[in-house]
């Protein structure tokens, strides 16, 4: 027999002892890197010490490319060649980027079609894919030149709600980047992460996430480290920069500062934000503006930002509604984003939800700590211990095949995202059309399985039972969303399906399933040996039947009545005998009927070669 | 029920643990693969699963899941040479067929 070596658990290869590996949060403002250093992650400044690197890349003329704060200061001297916010571009169209509002300064490759937009910069055409790789390069060279060592793979957050062609830009600019991605990581759940909560064996969480200049709100749901998002909400146009304008509004008509040229309004602009961070140390702020003085207090910006407030609690509200729960269900409440340190959003929340919001991780840093504490896990730097399960598939995922058994495609605590493919053939002479019923489960019967779904794959070509080659290929997604695709290999047909498997699914039910496969370990396997021996003694019995169709001249007297009564023996051993007597059987008839095989063999050697040598002769003449 | 190992094999699992550094002992199961239905899977063991039931026998722990045990049950595990190739071999008495690389089998 073939020998073995032991292999690493989870099947992975042998690893060294530690490897240098990153969290990202690639954001549509800042981006952040983080990773390990002993038993606490931190994030990796720059060679100024910087942690936030701006999201912006500007192009040259010389083909040269700047990320981060260079790129910036650049922006409003070169606006065209300066690309900000180019995660809201990601998986869009033309038509789609047009509409947005910095759409205006660039100038469009009309040579692309809209469905692969790019826009023509100072160093040549670049698509979303092209500038969020040379951010990723960037924040690569920043860990690589920080840990002094090459970087060999990554965890990149997301946003919650982004789609499968928008994870899939992301994981192809982190590819051009030459960054390996180890997961795309929801942005939510890495808050949680940061925050510990993977660890707890269950509980509902809500992220508040209020940026720069967007806002999301995910609720997850947590059972022993895994987690699933269960709702999102949020608006991509509110953010801090909002409740700046608020103060700014002020400014301008309260406080009667006009301020009418450009560059007085940015001071003005900029003033307004450094209220709003003063009022979040400190009650009462004194404001100063040319010959103006005065104040602004707590209480009075809370009104001027009431509007924006209600808004943020409105969404939450909304959220919950979507998930069927009550803020009172909502174990803990994790604060990401610069603009929850402001008290105001801070006492908002607590209100709504009836506790205290975690805050204690810096707000704009708890998703890159997230990622990188992901990235360190499953880089392998994790000792056994202390290994957190994350976004697991949880039962088995299979399909049925003949004898109503499982064949399980995806074993259970396989790690997520992940894609595995085997190949099944047509049980029948002919067979056009296969039935696909997908089962999640550890019993090796598809009835003490749980059913997800069912469909058809048609359009097989005709041919002997066996030759047909379908490959059912099972993909999960980073958010437990399992597509289920046919594929016959020799025409390309194909049929698939989407499924959530969690779906119904609660902690209980999973260990109730995981226990009676234990229980029945036994039962399975003799049931199991005993369906196989099934659907293989009918698989002889059609064969042979076939045979005697097409070679019937073959056999000899009395032959065909002496298989007709093996074959009687061996159905009757099918309705319920044990494996070991339909093998038996199964080989009486295989013995029986193994002269007949040989003459048909031989017959259709003989008509093969004569085939040949009749072909040889008339190609000689 | 159990599972045992030979002495050569227990000694080149010791060996290789060492090396590792870490882990509780290996994982003997089975999965259902390619063509004779069932094939073998030796692992490293970090943490036991519930369930897992543990088998020490000439210093080795030998870790199995209760759904693989069924099929594997008094099977021993052997550390062999066979030309160039070197590796562990299991001679399974539940398996009533093997295919023809032996890395599948059935019972």
């Amino acid at each position: 027999m073939a020998l073995l070596q032991i292999s690493e658990p989870g099947g992975e290869a042998a690893r060294p002892a530690h490897r240098l590996a990153v969290g990202i949060d690639l954001g549509t403002t800042n981006s952040l890197v983080a990773a390990s250093c002993g038993d606490k992650v931190e994030i990796l400044p720059d060679d100024k010490g910087r942690h936030l690197v701006p999201s912006v890349v500007h192009y040259s003329e010389d083909g040269s490319v700047q990320v981060g704060h260079e790129a910036r200061a650049r922006a409003a001297a070169d606006p065209s060649n300066t690309i900000a916010s180019v995660k809201r571009w990601l998986g869009k169209s033309q038509q789609e980027i047009r509409q947005s509002s910095q759409a205006s300064r660039y100038q469009f490759d009309e040579t692309r079609a809209d469905t692969a937009p790019a826009i023509i910069t100072a160093a040549g055409s670049r698509d979303p894919v092209q500038i969020s790789a040379d951010i990723l390069s960037a924040l690569r060279d920043q860990a690589e030149s920080c840990l002094k060592g090459k970087l060999e793979g990554a965890v990149i957050t997301v946003p919650a709600y982004f789609n499968d062609s928008q994870r899939q830009q992301t994981k192809d600019a982190a590819e051009l980047a030459g960054i390996k991605v180890l997961r795309l990581l929801n942005e939510p759940t890495a808050a949680a992460v940061a925050y510990g909560l993977d660890t707890e064996d269950q509980g509902a969480v809500v992220v508040f996430d209020l940026g720069g200049g967007t806002f999301d709100v995910s609720l997850l749901s947590m059972r022993q480290g895994v987690f699933e998002v269960l709702a999102t909400g949020g608006d991509t146009n509110l953010g801090g920069d909002d409740f700046d304008q608020a103060i700014f509004d002020w400014l301008q008509g309260g406080f009667a500062a006009k301020a009418t040229a450009i560059a007085e309004q940015v001071e003005l602009r900029t003033y307004a934000e450094k209220i709003k961070q003063q009022l979040s140390a400190d009650d009462e702020v004194a404001v100063e503006w040319s010959e103006y003085s005065g104040k602004l207090d707590r209480e009075e910006f809370r009104a001027l930002v009431k509007p924006l407030v209600d808004k943020t609690i409105l969404t939450c509200r909304r959220v919950l509604r979507d998930a069927g729960m009550e803020p009172g269900q909502i174990d803990n409440i994790v604060m990401v984003g610069g603009a929850t340190r402001m008290p105001v959003i801070r006492e908002a929340v607590a209100e709504f939800f009836g506790k205290q919001p975690l805050v204690s991780i810096d707000p704009d840093k708890a998703v890159a700590i997230g990622a990188g504490l992901q990235a360190d896990v499953l880089i392998g730097n994790k000792s056994a211990g202390k290994f957190l399960l994350l976004d697991v598939n949880p039962l088995s995922l299979g399909i049925e095949t003949m004898g109503e058994l499982v064949e399980k495609i995806i074993p259970r605590n396989t790690t997520i995202p992940v894609a595995k493919a085997q190949e099944f053939t047509t049980f029948k002479d002919g067979q056009t059309a296969m039935s696909i019923h997908v089962v999640q489960g550890e019993r090796e019967l598809v009835s003490d399985c749980r059913s997800l779904a069912r469909f058809e794959l048609r359009g097989i070509p005709p041919m002997v039972a066996g030759a047909a080659k379908i490959r059912v290929t099972f993909q999960v997604d980073a958010d437990g969303l399992l597509s289920v695709v046919a594929e016959e290999l020799s025409t390309g047909k194909k049929s698939e399906i989407q499924i959530k498997p969690s779906y119904g699914l609660n902690a209980d039910t999973i260990e109730t399933m995981l226990q009676s496969s234990h229980e029945h370990a036994k039962q399975d396997m003799e049931i199991r040996a005993q369906r196989e021996a099934q659907v293989e003694a009918q698989q002889i019995i059609d064969a042979i039947n076939a045979a005697r169709e097409s070679d019937g001249h073959l056999l000899q007297p009395g032959e065909s009545e002496r298989i007709d009564a093996a074959i009687e023996r061996l159905k009757q051993a099918i309705q319920g005998a044990s494996s070991i007597e339909i093998h038996e059987q199964t080989e009486k008839l295989n013995r029986l009927s193994a002269d007949f095989a040989a003459r048909r063999m031989d017959l259709h050697i003989k008509s093969l070669q004569g085939e040949s040598i009749n072909a040889i002769e008339s190609a000689e003449e | 029920m159990a599972i045992s190992i030979t002495e050569n094999a227990a000694r080149h699992v010791s060996a290789q643990l060492a090396n590792r550094g870490k882990g509780l002992g290996i994982r003997v199961g089975v999965k259902t693969t390619g063509c004779s239905g069932m094939a073998y899977v030796l692992e490293f063991v970090d943490k036991l699963e519930v369930g897992d039931q543990v088998f020490e026998d000439q210093g080795v722990k030998i870790i199995v899941d209760p759904k693989s045990l069924v099929y594997i049950d008094g099977t021993e595990m052997d550390f062999v040479k066979q030309g160039v190739n070197e590796g562990f071999e299991f001679r399974n008495p539940n398996a009533k067929g093997e295919c023809g690389c032996g890395e599948s089998f059935s019972v």
